[in-house]
């Protein structure tokens, strides 16, 4: 079955405090080389078939719903390739 | 007798605080469900704080699609007064009927305290009990309370005297500009992220000079509204 994959990221000039929590836990374990962290969102909208007017929906679903534009950007909307759309149903 | 609506979500916390707050200011709450379609013929609607659907997708987000929802906006959009309190605010918020956003605090950590704040604007429908300068303390507790807009939004929002409320003392959230509630230009839509119904009887509110949990500035919001929709029956 079919994956589209919709990725959400706060705006790179918000401060994202969870991330910024992930970043001084990192530096405490003493893994400092990774000096910041940010967390954004994965949607993964299982469909019976792609098709363009499904592509263009999740598009404008992950423009309306799935992000708010005011703090967040839709980094990408995208099928997922088989095998991960094979683990998705698998886990789902 | 004023009737003013409260929504209950799947996971509103303080309907009840609400519905108490209406009844201690002289009007008649009436209950409203969030999968109804039915503003039942209110006066002015009262979206509570809580964490509807668990804050699930964004605070506010999956609220703002309930059917009742598709009510409340059509009657703000007509006139009805419309407070947002907390996560209502949130909730007007994700549905376009307040500009902005909502984010995590800035220190990441959830804050409740007594909170001052100045009441920037006195002329909406639930602030016109206030003298615009006035300072009052209303309860605060959020975890994602910090406002954001863009440069453009917050220009117009300070320009045209939209910014209803502002926090004094500390910025509890890392809101910009301080702040702490807004109103829309036509001045009957309101959000907020404390909570004036938590401060409408003396002997449960914040503190105060005169009397520990004397604080009652929170019922004014619930006056004002009561005043404002008796005047124009």
């Amino acid at each position: 079955m079919p994956v589209i994959v919709v990725e959400v990221m706060p705006k790179p000039e918000l401060l994202d405090p969870a991330g910024k929590a992930v970043a001084g836990t990192l530096a405490k374990r003493g893994d400092g080389e990774f000096t910041a962290v940010r967390i954004g969102k994965r949607f993964e909208l299982h469909v019976d078939q792609v098709t363009d007017a499904v592509l263009a929906k999740a598009q404008e679903l992950a423009d309306e719903l799935l992000s708010n534009a005011v703090i967040e950007d839709v980094v990408r909307v995208y099928v997922a390739d088989a095998a991960v759309a094979d683990s998705a149903v698998a886990s789902a | 007798m004023t009737r003013v609506g409260v929504v209950t979500f799947p996971g509103s916390l303080d309907d009840r605080d609400a519905q108490r707050a209406i009844r201690l200011a002289g009007g008649t709450p009436v209950p409203l469900w969030h999968g109804d379609h039915d503003l039942q013929g209110v006066d002015a609607v009262v979206l509570p704080g809580g964490f509807s659907y668990g804050d699930y997708l964004r605070c506010g987000a999956i609220a703002a699609q309930s059917p009742i929802m598709q009510e409340v906006v059509s009657a703000a959009n007509a006139g009805m007064p419309v407070l947002g309190i907390c996560n209502g605010f949130q909730i007007l918020v994700e549905a376009h009927l307040l500009p902005g956003g909502l984010i995590r605090n800035e220190a990441g950590a959830f804050v409740c305290r007594d909170q001052r704040l100045r009441v920037e604007n006195a002329t909406t429908a639930w602030t016109h009990g206030f003298s615009a300068g006035d300072e009052i303390t209303v309860p605060l507790k959020n975890g994602e309370g910090g406002f954001i807009a863009d440069a453009p939004t917050l220009e117009r929002l300070e320009g045209e005297g939209l910014v209803a409320f502002r926090y004094l003392d500390v910025n509890p959230n890392g809101s910009l500009n301080d702040i702490a509630g807004l109103t829309n230009p036509a001045g009957n839509v309101v959000g907020l992220m404390p909570h004036p119904e938590h401060a409408t009887e003396p002997g449960f509110g914040p503190d105060t000079s005169a009397a520990m949990r004397s604080g009652t500035d929170g019922l004014t919001f619930f006056r004002s509204v009561i005043e404002r929709t008796l005047a124009a029956a």
